[in-house]
């Protein structure tokens, strides 16, 4: 009985923390035409979200590359046709890879950052000094931020598959001795805009996700040192959760 | 909300031009009450009138709109921390005006002179000590030319002669400005020297009005404790507990 009462009342929270984040988001998105009006916000938030995220999303697209090279080369070489592998590769990391391991890392490089700033801004009460001077902190503050997540992700994301390739070409043809000729020209006839357009897709999908949790965690943080610091590790965990959630949904309807 | 009334039969009001501090024992409710006052919250029941508008009644727009004509100064100052001091100060005018550049350096300027540190125009807010944060904040308070300004606890943590540069601003402000200002603190001494009024909270109930010195002349009980300092009195020192032997003896029992 009392498990019953238990699970009933988690779901409960769970769809009341969904409502409030729908809710959040239709106010953002309210608020987003006038905040497109002060494009320098957001080119700021831009470069905070994806500047700065650039390192880490090139150095895990490189290896992430190199491993498929490496696993793909020797899956391929079984049927002895590796010279698939650069369609193989590229496949995988414009569809599937690119996206949703860009994602969970802006999830804790930039979502993170996000959430603690906010959190932090609501702590020190920079959020209500903003509304005592009739600046509304969700236009000011937090439209820019999300907006600026959202374009960000699809950008990195193409970049980490860039990358990617590029490290799968690296192991594939530099190290193992795959054909240079029949690994680009196999990409370039496997890889089709539908492919592209999911990578795309998916990527500006977990773009507004991982930036809505970040932001919502964020602004309504707790304000204590403790509440800030729960509020940016349910960013992550959260963020984690949706995207690989999404992604699977994502992928049944693209099929 | 837990129910409890925080005030009942709360009547106050604030003479135009004058400086009315409220005073009272920590936990009374004044940051509460400047919350009514400033709109951020909304009373249940009575009403709050500032500058004859019902704060019930205003609609979003309005509330930001009066809001424009408030000044207010935060515990901690609450400066935004990605902001430059000069651009902290120039923060609502940038919001809020359209003026040109050179108009808001000058503007910014002349606030910042006269609180001392045009000096500091380029430090970030890391840099500063709390009360040079907080004579930024007050720069920042009134750059839009307030006709009210708040003051929230504005000497806590203060040294000697923070303390004495922000009693001569509160009092040089109101006079050469024209403000209402309304000061919430607890330092009897201080206060008494600039306010023109005062009121005393306790327990969500005004315990004694006047101007300081009628203050320092009445003989209630409640207000002899805290112009005195005396620990115990009507205000109890201790928070409500059960009986301090019996407890002791309990525990020693159980363990």
């Amino acid at each position: 009985m009392k498990v019953i009462r238990e699970l009933w009342r988690s779901l409960i929270d769970a769809l009341t923390g969904l409502g409030a984040v729908t809710r959040f988001l239709l106010r953002l998105t309210a608020v987003s035409p006038g905040a497109l009006l002060r494009f320098d916000l957001i080119v700021a938030q831009i470069f905070n979200s994806g500047a700065l995220s650039l390192v880490i999303i090139m150095l895990a697209g490189l290896f992430v590359g190199m491993v498929l090279g490496l696993q793909g080369f020797s899956l391929l070489q079984r049927f002895g046709s590796e010279e698939a592998l650069g369609e193989a590769s590229a496949i995988g990391l414009v569809r599937e890879l690119g996206p949703v391991i860009t994602a969970l890392l802006f999830a804790g490089r930039a979502g993170t950052a996000l959430a603690s700033e906010l959190g932090l801004m609501r702590a020190t009460d920079q959020l209500s000094a903003m509304e005592m001077m009739a600046v509304d902190p969700i236009k000011r503050v937090v439209v820019p931020r999300f907006l600026g997540g959202v374009i960000a992700m699809p950008l990195l994301a193409a970049i980490f598959s860039l990358i990617g390739i590029y490290g799968a070409q690296l192991i594939g043809v530099q190290v193992m001795g795959v054909d240079s000729g029949s690994f680009w020209s196999q990409m370039r006839d496997g890889v089709g805009l539908v492919d592209i357009r999911e990578g795309v897709v998916k990527s500006l999908i977990f773009g507004i996700a991982c930036s809505l949790i970040a932001v919502y965690e964020g602004y309504y943080a707790i304000p204590t040192a403790a509440g800030v610091g729960r509020a940016t590790t349910r960013t992550v965990v959260t963020s984690a959760v949706v995207v690989l959630f999404l992604d699977y949904l994502l992928t049944s309807a693209f099929l | 909300m837990s129910g409890r009334a925080i005030f009942a039969g709360l009547d106050m009001d604030f003479p135009r031009g004058k400086i009315t501090a409220i005073m009272g024992p920590s936990g009374t409710g004044k940051t509460t009450l400047l919350r009514l006052i400033t709109g951020q919250i909304q009373a249940d029941r009575g009403s709050v009138r500032v500058a004859g508008e019902d704060m019930r009644s205003l609609k979003r727009d309005d509330l930001y709109a009066l809001r424009r004509r408030m000044g207010m100064l935060f515990q901690n100052g609450a400066l935004l921390t990605d902001l430059s001091v000069f651009e902290n100060v120039a923060f609502p005018l940038r919001e809020h005006t359209d003026l040109p550049e050179r108009l808001i350096r000058e503007l910014v300027l002349t606030k910042l002179q006269a609180v001392g540190l045009r000096g500091a125009a380029g430090l970030m807010p890391s840099e500063l000590s709390g009360g040079m944060g907080r004579r930024v904040a007050l720069a920042r308070a009134i750059v839009m030319d307030p006709e009210i300004l708040i003051y929230d606890e504005p000497f806590v943590g203060l040294d000697p002669i923070s303390l004495g540069v922000i009693l001569r601003l509160i009092r040089r402000l109101n006079d050469t400005l024209g403000l209402t200002s309304i000061v919430v603190s607890h330092d009897v001494r201080e206060i008494s020297t600039v306010a023109d009024n005062v009121f005393l909270l306790s327990g969500g109930l005004v315990v004694a009005r006047g101007t300081p010195s009628d203050l320092q002349a009445n003989s209630t009980e409640v207000v002899r404790q805290f112009i005195g300092g005396l620990a115990d009195g009507p205000v109890p020192f201790h928070y409500p507990a059960p009986d301090y032997f019996g407890e002791l003896l309990a525990r020693g029992e159980g363990s």
